[in-house]
């Protein structure tokens, strides 16, 4: 019976144009679903952690899997595109660090807010932004998520909040998400991520007291990559343990690398914050290969044993890749097939984001204020005035 | 509008109609200017580079200060930093990243050479560097503190504004805190967009009890840095970030300063007087030869260099001369600081006036924060500001 089914599944995969799987396998050999062990959170004020026995299913699996592979490869073509320069300007990239970005969105809803700084590409992925989009916006076309007039830092989709130039202060802006989410009584929370670096910013400790008097639902998370630009940890925090650094918050502290871990902390601290006992932090120890931006060569502050070590031992994508092969739950072409197919889509987006036009002069000032009628400002030229419409 | 816009597109081929631009009697003239100005000419509708929109022009080797030696800008920094902390045994140097050498390459050596304890790192914290820097400073420290971009400096705008700048006031000079220098990389780059771009110095105009310093070259900001960390007010200086490596001139290796709050007369003229500070003096200087070329016109070209508290009498004095002014700058027109420059000019020369003062604007072309996208950004360069001075001209005929 079973043969029968994956006979059928073969022959609508390939009635639908699908590459033909060529494996002895059937879809049907995969385990659903498996248990795995994850590190233990280390914790702050909590009576208890997040649980170290974790279920993944083959489909989440391959979710994750597509994901991360596909943030990855955007962020190698995004270098490579900064390199060749078709994109200018700032671009600080995220490979590495991508199971913080899927890990965060499998543990709450797409209802839910978030807010980080400026290494947002993996975050407008997940939030909802497509590839071609992000790599339009990268490269300043009128197709970009911003339409090509954000760029790297600037990237907005529904209830992602960018993408800011200025780290710490998004926080405070998520503090006030959540207030709105508290307010209007959508059970929904804001997730308010910032740097090590900028973990010590005084306004993030404002955002702090601000949540936890008003008891506002706020997940605040410190992606720690263990260096602010060039300035390690060390040097930078009188205390390197981020996760406690809310004092009357409850902490988490969550290995970064590995997405189930990240998930399993959000779900954790979502949970905390939707039943209304108020915000919760989470300190994500995570690595990030390339250099702060695409103008550091990211070596000269941290040794490239260093780098290589944590691409060898603990690189996300190859832990989840570990993971499935050695459970049965998926099999090496098909991984390779998702590697092909995100190929694929990278190269069509990247493709899109060179040929698309850039943003017409007529848009050049639209959306300084919000007017109605349309405004005139002056520029460059004392005497023709340009319309700013909005 | 669009056709007026789409004039200055780097690459727009040179028969574009012109008509958008002026009034009808101006634009033959006009599109002989743009073809004839030389940036439109180096241009083909293949490039895609941003070059600068400037040509920087060195100042004469000085001799008055000893032996010079070649240095771009953030090297004639360090040198004035290097020379402020051989003398001074209280000067620390402190900020984001400059232990290594900064971002900009401002400070390097310096820890090498004088410690870790005078020259070290802070966190990331703007609001906490310029507080700690006020507080070193009433203690008795020269305290130079750096702020990695300006774009970075409002969160400390409330310790600038309201405690170093009134803290001599405030305890009847009981209390100060001259001793603190602040140093920001400063304007437009190119590629900076809304948050590496800024020159927010009409925000600090505005508050008495600073000082405010931009200069145009590495001669000029080794004198007037220096300047500043020996003047006994908190002041801010802010080194234009395009000439950090772009400007290269002779520097006099022992230290000396520039007075502040004196603008210097670059050019004699007698037609029109052209006012300007830090990288903008360089399209100045191009717009003061084209007219000269082209317009037969005359233009005194004055580099006001301290910005708060300004020098009225040379400008004052200039524009009596001329009857005419123009004034250039980066940050956008609605008060800038051109707009404070205008209201006394206007106040102090009105009956010497020939047309009224002009305030011209480089980078944001429409009074919003630079975008972005690379291709809408720097429109018009020298070409504007010659129909600026054309026009200055023109209003007087009729």
């Amino acid at each position: 019976m079973l043969t029968n089914i994956s006979n059928v599944l073969r022959a609508c995969a390939q009635r639908n144009g699908a590459a033909a799987v060529v494996s002895a396998r059937t879809y049907a050999d995969f385990t659903t679903e498996a248990t795995f062990e994850i590190k233990k959170c280390d914790i702050h004020k909590l009576d208890e952690a997040p649980a170290t026995q974790v279920v993944m299913t083959r489909e989440e699996g391959l979710q994750y899997y597509r994901t991360m592979q596909t943030i990855r490869r955007m962020e190698l073509k995004a270098d490579q595109l900064y390199k060749q320069k078709i994109i200018r300007g700032f671009c600080h990239l995220y490979d590495g660090q991508e199971a913080c970005a899927v890990g965060i969105e499998a543990g709450i809803n797409l209802t839910d807010h978030l807010i980080t700084a400026y290494r947002a590409h993996g975050y407008t992925y997940t939030r909802g932004g497509t590839v071609k989009e992000i790599m339009a916006e990268l490269t300043g076309r009128r197709g970009g998520i911003a339409k090509g007039k954000g760029g790297s830092m600037h990237m907005y989709t529904k209830h992602f909040y960018g993408g800011n130039g200025i780290v710490g202060a998004q926080v405070p802006l998520g503090a006030g998400i959540a207030l709105a989410c508290k307010y209007l009584g959508n059970n929904e929370l804001c997730v308010s991520l910032y740097g090590d670096g900028a973990a010590n910013q005084g306004q993030i400790f404002e955002s702090y007291n601000m949540a936890a008097l008003w008891k506002l639902p706020a997940i605040f998370i410190c992606e720690n990559n263990r260096y602010g630009m060039g300035t390690s940890v060390e040097r930078a925090a009188a205390s390197t343990d981020y996760y406690k650094r809310g004092d009357f918050i409850p902490g988490l502290r969550v290995d970064g690398m590995d997405v189930l871990c990240v998930r399993e902390a959000t779900k954790f601290a979502a949970d905390h914050c939707r039943s209304g006992k108020g915000p919760m932090l989470m300190e994500l120890q995570t690595y990030r290969y390339h250099g702060h931006s695409m103008s550091d060569p990211g070596v000269s502050y941290r040794t490239r044993e260093e780098i290589q070590e944590v691409r060898g031992k603990s690189d996300p994508i190859s832990m989840l890749k570990d993971r499935m092969l050695s459970n049965n739950m998926a099999s090496i072409e098909e991984l390779k097939e998702i590697d092909v197919a995100v190929r694929k889509e990278i190269e069509d987006a990247a493709q899109f984001a060179t040929t698309d036009p850039e943003p017409p002069l007529e848009e050049l000032c639209n959306h300084i204020f919000y007017n109605n009628p349309a405004l005139e400002v002056r520029g460059t030229n004392p005497w023709t005035k340009l319309k700013s419409v909005s | 509008m669009a056709a007026a816009a789409r004039f200055f597109i780097r690459g727009a081929p040179l028969k574009l109609p012109v008509s958008g631009v002026g009034t009808g009697a101006q634009s033959s003239f006009e599109a002989t200017l743009l073809k004839l100005s030389p940036n439109s000419n180096s241009r083909t509708t293949t490039q895609r580079r941003h070059a600068a929109h400037f040509t920087f022009q060195p100042d004469a080797v000085p001799t008055q200060y000893g032996p010079t030696q070649k240095m771009n800008l953030f090297q004639s920094v360090t040198s004035a930093l290097d020379n402020t902390l051989a003398s001074d045994p209280t000067a620390v140097i402190f900020g984001e990243d400059v232990a290594f050498g900064g971002v900009f390459r401002c400070t390097v050596g310096l820890r090498d050479k004088y410690g870790k304890d005078r020259v070290f790192n802070t966190p990331l914290c703007e609001q906490g560097i310029v507080g700690f820097g006020i507080g070193a400073a009433v203690a008795g420290a020269t305290a130079i503190a750096e702020i990695q971009f300006a774009d970075y400096i409002y969160p400390a705008f409330d310790q600038i504004v309201n405690e170093a700048a009134k803290y001599r006031y405030r305890s009847g000079n009981l209390f100060d805190c001259g001793n603190l220098t602040i140093r920001a990389p400063w304007g437009c780059v190119g590629h900076g967009s809304l948050y590496h771009s800024q020159s927010p110095e009409a925000f600090f105009a505005h508050c008495p009890g600073i000082k405010v310093v931009i200069p145009r070259s590495p001669v000029q900001a080794k004198g007037l840095l220096l300047a500043c960390i020996a003047d006994q007010n908190p002041c801010i200086f802010f080194e234009p970030k395009i000439l950090y490596r772009a400007a290269v001139e002779q520097v006099p290796v022992e230290p000396y300063t520039i007075p502040l709050s004196q603008a210097e007369i670059l050019q004699e003229g007698s037609d029109v007087t052209l006012v300007a500070w830090g990288t903008q003096i360089h399209v100045m200087r191009e717009v003061a030869n084209m007219a000269q070329e082209k317009l037969g016109v005359s233009c005194e070209l004055i580099d006001l260099q301290t910005i708060l508290p300004w020098d009225t009498e040379t400008v004052c004095k200039s524009v009596v001369k001329t009857g005419r002014l123009l004034i250039s700058h980066e940050a956008p027109i609605t008060g800038g600081f051109a707009a404070e420059i205008s209201s006394t000019v206007q106040e102090e020369c009105f009956l010497n006036l020939e047309a009224p003062i002009k305030d011209d604007q480089l980078l944001n072309p429409c009074q919003g924060p630079t975008s972005g996208s690379p291709g809408l950004h720097h429109l018009s360069f020298s070409s504007s500001f010659i129909q600026s001075v054309e026009r200055g001209q023109e209003k007087t005929l009729c």
